[in-house]
């Protein structure tokens, strides 16, 4: 239960966009296992706070691995080594004592940094902006049991929708591509009723605006996939690529 | 006393809402361009409401503190959303819907408000659909239901563990098409720093503006607008240690509430039955177990205290208690409802088990949540089909398999009903200033049933607000677009400014988290599950104390001019401390126990929650006094017409 | 142009002309087989495709299929390249799902054509090229046998076909996935059935090889 460990953690520390940044190492002692890594990261900022130094900016919010503000990458993978969790997520225990962590924010040319590990993903918001939603106003919409689905497909519009915007798959993409965050939104509404009406005019715009914002191509290295926190799979791209040549052929 | 006008339209019960909306006044869409709307957050109320505020055409500023409205800890709710559809054909109906919350609120809300939030359910799922919200869905293609606590009928929707995620995303979703259209402006990572308030011609005070601070830049800055709206969400974070988001504040209410709104019903804040228990001191949050879970779990303690010290002592192994030495105690306790009565009584019961000392884990508080019998009578695959994202979860944070042993699970804060007063209308008592979902104190009395804060935040949202904010901005119409410039924009910038420069220039040694851990543990041991009169008294006392504890101690690191997150927290901070008090000062005042505000000395022979309807049947207003000084009680009298009120019975 | 201002087109771009080349060598490695069979078969084909107008449209046409490919994939890695900023992460690590081959592409590809451009010098400049000018062309059996009882090239061959190997077993399901023609089930099909194929016609070009450099080594 009380197990403890001791570590160097290596940080980015980077004050602004413009300025240069550089690691920083920290010498860890006597972590408790059982704490998470942003609670090993509290643990740290209270002591640079206590030294008087400025504490190591990160984004985080809800801390179980839903909201998608957390972005670390922590020892070669987006959202640390194990799969399938945020960096919330992750806990002290998968790592051993002496062990040499570091931890970078997502680079990409997508996402700036803003100051330490924290980094701008606006751009997503901009991609949604674009076309991801369906364009219906409130009330005057049919009785929620009025069209069947099924369950097939309300499952797998779900695995997409699971998406929590957090960016590993950005981070992940050796190109930079948000293919796989696209994809997850354009596939789950383009596999309801609800979102077909429009879907070859939202694979266009969606992916229009990805380009346009920066981000690379895909090349399916299913690196994404295998770093996504939400498992959320690239037959999700497959789906976005039919639908928007299926859109680009029709036009 | 002034007396408290809570503008209920006249009529039955089930037509209050229909005549409202048939007589109120409503702008023409030439008129809607020219009135500017902020709303500050953007959870289900706020996005939905400037979604929908943007929709029917006014020109709409939302702003939140994450870097993007998806953020938003609405994401984080899992088990559902409620609405009367009865597609279970199970007997649901909005009367019953409405008395369900009614009784579940343990008789402390509004009648007409919850009638209408059971009236506009329905709708909510309908458009949710629209949207592209996969709901769970049966085979044969229809909508799929859950049970949830409170409740004897089938009427939670939901999409997966994650219903929460799904209706924001919803939300955000129609946001973002209003962005897209031109009518809604967001502002990402700004946070509101204090309200604006402007007087007109008759002299009478109104929300015209807020002040916030760019949290990239430091940047202080102004934003003027026709109304405000605020969907800021709970102060449960006042407890350190909750199930909110690292980020969620009281502080837009509090700025609010300095600026002459009232705050409604402190003391009710609802603490949830599984969240993991507590692990250690370095702990930043509590994670929440939805209640989805108690469906197929069942809750005990062992029945021997001998075998709860083995336990505790790590001498004993659960499983290997029999069955016969188990205490389900909810199943004992309340027979009709067993292990899926409202959260009030599950914290309670549980609390009280580890009183006595039958608590397990190391600590000695936490309790059993066993899936061992729905393995048997289900199978392994469809609990993991059901629960195994939550299962998943619970391994990765205690390093126990719930498969092959119980969950521990154990009370904590979670969500709070109370919160700034409003009216039918959800206008707060400023004129111009509305207040919508968990930030405001009108649909769950003293206890929310679960799966139904999602309900209340997007009813608000997508359905009473675009309706009654018009009723206000109909008067509206000739005010023209207020400059920033106004010496009360300068004024109230000025007062933050130097707010800011107080604290940064404390010196003091600590950090704002060490204080705010302070706090929390004052409010968990005396403003928690069971307070008492001393108890509250002793909080205020130390409520005070912490106060000047922040005031002489607290470090802030770097300047203010820029990205200071410890800032951030040192401000929000503030703020809690001050709401402690608020919560401290209404149960002192509340003499009874109901729902999430159990006073110990007010209890049945059996431990139950013993209400004073004869006292207390009524909304506590506070109204602010000045810094320093004990804010006012004012009283909303509950009327109860359509319904008999009784004492809450979940035994049979 | 879709196919030139979007990503998903660029991809298309690749996908196609990519499947087209993996059906040209499909036929490449069926003609060379003959071969292993018949050698007058061999020179019968060789005969055949010659440096008649057909021969000439589909080598033209290849030519344009290689450029097309080897334009978009520099063009491609170029804007890949920009989009990663300016940074790169000092530490990383490639997941378990993740194919070696499929983050290298463009090197193997590189790597895929200076082979081609050494079998253009030992094959094509005798055969089809001689013939243009007007010259008559080398016999293609002979080619064959000069040039792979020579060990040297007989290596360099087996491993230019091992990166032609790499290239095409992401290749096939990348350009199937980039078209769309793949889900969650297919997905897995896909990469079995490339597999599978790409490893045969990897094989078949390897047989001749092997086989010719055994008769010299008999010899």
């Amino acid at each position: 239960m009380d197990k403890t460990i001791s570590f160097t953690l290596k940080v980015w520390r980077q004050r602004s966009p413009k300025e240069k940044g550089c690691f920083k190492s920290y010498q860890m002692k006597d972590i408790p296992t059982d704490t998470s890594f942003l609670e090993m990261l509290d643990i740290l900022n209270e002591d640079l706070i206590n030294k008087g130094e400025e504490p190591i900016v990160f984004d985080h919010d809800c801390r179980e691995g839903i909201c998608g503000m957390c972005s670390l990458y922590v020892n070669g993978h987006p959202h640390g080594p194990a799969t399938g969790a945020t960096t919330c997520q992750l806990y002290m225990r998968r790592f051993k004592d002496g062990d040499t962590i570091t931890v970078e924010p997502w680079r990409s040319a997508g996402f700036p940094v803003i100051r330490d590990l924290m980094v701008d993903r606006s751009a997503f918001d901009k991609i949604m902006q674009a076309g991801g939603y369906t364009s219906i106003n409130v009330g005057g919409v049919p009785d929620a049991n009025a069209i069947p689905i099924s369950k097939e497909k309300a499952d797998l519009a779900m695995d997409a929708a699971s998406c929590i915007g957090c960016g590993a798959c950005v981070a992940a993409c050796k190109n930079g591509s948000a293919m796989l965050f696209v994809s997850a939104k354009v596939s789950q509404l383009a596999l309801l009723p609800q979102g077909q009406v429009e879907a070859a005019r939202r694979a266009k715009s969606m992916l229009h605006k990805m380009d346009e914002l920066g981000f690379g191509n895909c090349t399916n290295t299913r690196a994404c996939e295998a770093e996504c926190p939400k498992c959320v799979s690239i037959s999700n791209i497959a789906r976005l690529n039919r639908e928007f040549i299926a859109a680009k052929l029709k036009d | 006393m002034a007396t408290i006008d809570s503008k209920i339209p006249e009529g039955p019960l089930a037509e209050k809402w229909s005549n409202y909306k048939a007589h109120q006044k409503l702008v023409n869409p030439a008129n809607k361009r020219k009135l500017d709307i902020i709303v500050v957050g953007s959870g289900l109320a706020g996005a939905s409401a400037a979604a929908t505020l943007g929709d029917l055409g006014f020109k709409v500023k939302c702003f939140c503190i994450q870097d993007s409205p998806r953020r938003a800890h609405s994401i984080a709710a899992q088990g559902g959303i409620n609405a009367a559809k009865n597609y279970q054909n199970d007997g649901d109906s909005v009367y019953r819907l409405f008395y369900d919350t009614i009784k579940g609120g343990d008789y402390r809300s509004r009648e007409a408000n919850v009638y209408r939030l059971a009236e506009v359910s329905n709708n909510i799922i309908d458009q949710c659909v629209a949207q592209g919200v996969p709901f769970a869905r049966e085979y044969g293609g229809t909508l799929a239901n859950r049970s949830f606590g409170g409740a004897q009928v089938s009427r939670t929707f939901y999409a997966r563990g994650q219903t929460g995620q799904q209706l924001l995303l919803g939300a955000y979703s129609a946001l973002s098409y209003q962005v897209k259209q031109g009518n809604v402006e967001l502002f990402t990572r700004c946070e509101m720093l204090d309200l604006v308030l402007i007087k007109d011609e008759e002299g009478k005070q109104r929300a015209r503006g807020i002040i916030y601070r760019d949290l990239v830049t430091g940047e202080i800055k102004r934003c003027s607008a026709h109304a405000v709206v605020i969907g800021t969400g709970g102060y449960g974070n006042t407890y350190f240690l909750s199930t909110n988001a690292m980020g969620c504040n009281g502080s837009a209410a509090m700025q609010c509430y300095r600026k002459g709104a009232w705050f409604a019903n402190p003391a009710f804040a609802q603490i949830h039955p599984t969240c993991i228990p507590v692990h250690g001191d370095k702990q930043s949050k509590l994670t929440l177990m939805s209640e989805s879970l108690r469906n197929d779990g069942r809750i005990w303690v062992p029945k021997k205290l001998e075998d709860a010290k083995k336990l505790q002592s790590g001498e004993l192994n659960p499983n290997d208690i029999p069955d016969e030495d188990r205490d389900f105690y909810l199943e004992r306790r309340y027979p009709a409802f067993g292990n899926l009565v409202p959260r009030d009584v599950a914290s309670r019961a549980a609390k009280e088990r580890c009183d006595k000392g039958y608590g397990v884990n190391n600590t000695g508080l936490a309790v059993f949540l066993d899936f061992k019998y729905a393995i048997q009578r289900l199978g392994k695959d469809v609990v993991a089909d059901k629960y195994g994202n939550l299962f998943d979860m619970y391994e990765e944070i205690t390093d126990v398999n719930p498969y092959e042993n119980p969950m521990m699970i154990f009370p904590a804060i979670h969500y709070t009903m109370g919160g700034i007063w409003v009216d039918y209308e959800l206008e707060t008592s400023i004129p111009g200033l509305f207040a919508i979902g968990e930030c405001n104190f009108s649909d769950h009395g003293a206890n929310r049933l679960g799966a139904s804060a999602l309900m209340q935040g997007l009813a608000d949202g997508y359905f009473v607000l675009p309706y009654t904010i018009q009723n206000y901005l109909a008067d509206q119409i000739q005010v023209p677009r207020f400059s920033t410039d106004r010496p009360e924009f300068e004024e109230a910038e000025k007062s933050v400014k130097e707010k800011i420069a107080k604290i940064m220039s404390i010196g003091g040694t600590r950090s704002v988290d060490s204080i705010h851990k302070e706090l929390g543990h004052i409010m968990w041991e005396y403003v928690g599950m069971g307070r008492t009169e001393e108890s509250l008294k002793t909080a205020l006392k130390k409520l005070d104390d912490i106060e000047k504890v922040y005031w002489k101690e607290l470090r802030v690191p770097g300047v203010p001019s820029t990205l200071n997150v410890e800032l951030e927290k040192a401000l929000r901070l503030l703020d809690f401390i001050e709401i402690g008090k608020l919560m401290a000062y209404d149960g002192l005042n509340r003499e009874e126990s109901c729902g999430g505000h159990f006073r110990e000395e007010h209890q049945t022979p059996e431990g139950e929650a013993l209400r004073h309807d004869d006292k207390f049947s009524y909304v506590a207003c506070w109204e602010f006094k000045g810094e320093g000084k004990a804010p006012e009680l004012l009283k909303e009298p509950l009327n109860y017409e359509f319904i008999k009120v009784q004492t809450r019975n979940y035994k049979n | 142009m879709w196919l030139i201002d979007s990503s998903i087109g660029r991809k298309v771009v690749m996908s196609v002309t990519g499947m087209a080349l993996i059906l040209f060598l499909t036929f490449h490695m069926a003609m060379n087989c003959v071969a292993l069979f018949s050698e007058d078969g061999y020179r019968a084909i060789c005969e055949f495709l010659g440096a008649n107008w057909y021969a000439l449209v589909g080598t033209v046409g290849l030519a344009a299929l290689m450029v097309i490919h080897f334009i978009y994939a520099f063009w491609l890695s170029w804007q890949n390249y920009k989009a990663r900023g300016s940074s790169r992460y000092a530490v990383t690590e490639r997941p378990k799902t993740v194919e070696w081959s499929s983050q290298n592409m463009l090197v193997i590809g590189i790597i895929v054509c200076i082979g081609l451009f050494i079998h253009l010098i030992n094959f094509w400049s005798k055969m089809q090229l001689v013939e243009i000018m007007g010259d008559k062309p080398a016999d293609g059996v002979d080619l064959i046998r000069n040039t792979f009882s020579k060990w040297y090239f007989a290596l360099v061959y087996l491993v230019w076909l091992f990166f032609i190997w790499l290239h095409l077993t992401h290749g096939f399901w990348s350009a199937i996935q980039t078209v769309g023609w793949s889900s969650k089930v297919w997905h897995k099909r896909w990469k079995v059935i490339g597999n599978v194929c790409i490893t045969l016609l990897i094989l078949g070009f390897a047989s001749v090889l092997v086989l010719y450099f055994g008769k010299s080594l008999m010899a």
